[in-house]
């Protein structure tokens, strides 16, 4: 470490780097420290989570149906597997981190650049996985109605208690208006109506014209007999009472404002909290590839030590620590 | 090479010494055979959903309460074996630790208990929050 410390004129004295307040170096401890106050970012966004979810207890989403898609089995219904793949991407490229930073203690160059390598390669794996279900979550699969309190309808089968998609019993009526695409450049002034594929009054009707439809409630109830919470289902009277009274507008998929699942609030605690996840992500591939690129160059050999991999090392574990957190809280609890 | 000696002195067991592993290496590959476990009891039991565990404990379902303390175990093992928390100065371990574990739970126990609060007066209003 010597040639990476400059010479102070304090050296041999207590506070003058001759002796290391709790054996570390400064640069770790400050990581350690930069680490226990980022936890604490994220404890912020996770407790901010459990309020909503403690305050709307009754009516949030059950994550096993909202995540539930696999790649390349399409409509399968596959709750969290591809949540519980990413988690061992992460936890794997975990383990190569920390392979490395064992190589790099035995002065190992070649090693160090193989597993910091096989490293970066799951970071990218993880952050694509990611992106992978932030494209379903926005896409959304069913479609859903809004009411007037803000709250979403679901659409079942009456006798399967399966969900019918909107496209399953509703067909696109005339329009009266030329709707706008992406070449007129104003796509994002759209409003829901005409962004929608169906109209309100379309949802209306081809509910009216398919009795084997009933409608599914953000509420939930728990079941008697195996205490599982369940959303509450009407009957089809009840249904389409509530579908003439309450319901507004359709929404299909998720944004800021509102989503098909259920609360919206969801939806911005999902997007916030991986996307936050995945920005550490995304910045701890960079900071592996600037190490890599340095333990190539030959840097750190030249230092007599590989410390800064071991730096990097700690904010990696760090990110799959969190993700650890936000796997259990957002898709198990 | 002065930090040589201080890093070759990796503490080797875990389970609190019962599980003891030649090198740091092995232990690596020890502790991400542990994890895994944990992970897969974790999706096996959110999979499956076991009617018993549905019971309510302090305000949560039973499953949810080992979820949460596999999740802890698991950080525990991260933090310990991946981050070498093991090995570090118990003066920088508590600073850490200590810290972060006061400040989580404090904040957890407000929101959640403002949360739960906030459910309870929507649900007693006079107006219905679902119009």
């Amino acid at each position: 470490m010597d040639t990476t410390v400059a010479t102070t004129g304090t050296e041999g004295q207590k506070w003058g780097g001759a002796s290391k307040p709790l054996n570390v170096s400064y640069g770790k401890m400050m990581m350690w420290f930069f680490i226990l106050s980022d936890a604490l970012t994220f404890t912020g966004f996770l407790a901010a989570y459990g309020f909503s979810r403690f305050k709307f207890i009754e009516e949030w989403p059950i994550a096993d149906e909202v995540f539930n898609h696999f790649p390349f089995l399409h409509g399968t219904d596959a709750p969290m597997f591809y949540v519980a793949l990413m988690t061992f991407i992460l936890i794997g490229s975990s383990v190569t981190m920390v392979l490395a930073v064992d190589a790099g203690h035995h002065m190992n160059k070649k090693k160090v650049s193989l597993y910091m390598l096989l490293t970066i390669i799951g970071g990218l794996i993880f952050v694509g996985s990611q992106a992978w279900e932030w494209k379903n979550f926005i896409a959304g699969e069913y479609g859903a109605v809004k009411t007037k309190g803000g709250k979403i309808l679901q659409f079942l089968d009456v006798k399967t208690g399966e969900r019918v998609a909107l496209n399953e019993f509703v067909e696109v009526g005339p329009r009266d208006v030329d709707t706008y695409g992406n070449s007129e450049g104003i796509w994002y002034t759209t409003s829901g109506e005409y962004n929608a594929t169906y109209t309100i009054e379309e949802v209306k009707k081809g509910f009216v014209d398919n009795p084997n439809v009933t409608i599914r409630t953000q509420q939930l109830v728990v079941n008697e007999e195996t205490g599982a919470s369940e959303k509450l289902v009407l009957s089809r009277e009840d249904a389409l009472v509530k579908l003439n009274k309450d319901a507004v507008g359709v929404v299909e998929g998720a944004n800021l404002t509102e989503n098909e699942y259920g609360a919206p609030l969801f939806a911005d605690f999902f997007f916030f909290i991986t996307g936050f996840h995945g920005f550490h992500v995304f910045s701890g591939v960079i900071f592996n590839l600037i190490i890599f690129f340095n333990v190539l160059l030959g840097t750190y050999e030249k230092r007599r030590s590989y410390e800064m991999v071991e730096k990097v090392g700690l904010y990696w574990h760090f990110v799959d620590l969190v993700w650890v957190f936000v796997f259990t809280f957002f898709y198990l609890v | 090479m002065a930090d040589h000696a201080a890093h070759d002195g990796h503490k080797l067991a875990i389970f609190r010494g019962t599980l003891k592993f030649k090198s740091n290496t092995q232990k690596i590959w020890g502790v991400l055979i542990f994890l895994s476990l944990i992970t897969i009891v974790e999706v096996a039991l959110g999979y499956i959903k076991p009617d018993f565990l549905n019971a309510k404990v302090i305000g949560l379902k039973l499953l949810n309460w080992i979820f949460i303390i596999l999740t802890l175990v698991k950080a525990y093992y991260i933090t310990w074996d991946f981050m070498h928390m093991r090995d570090e100065a118990s003066g920088l371990r508590r600073s850490v630790v200590w810290t972060s574990v006061f400040l989580i739970i404090y904040l957890m126990v407000i929101l959640l208990v403002e949360g739960e609060y906030i459910y309870q007066v929507y649900k007693n209003a006079a107006v219905s929050f679902d119009f």
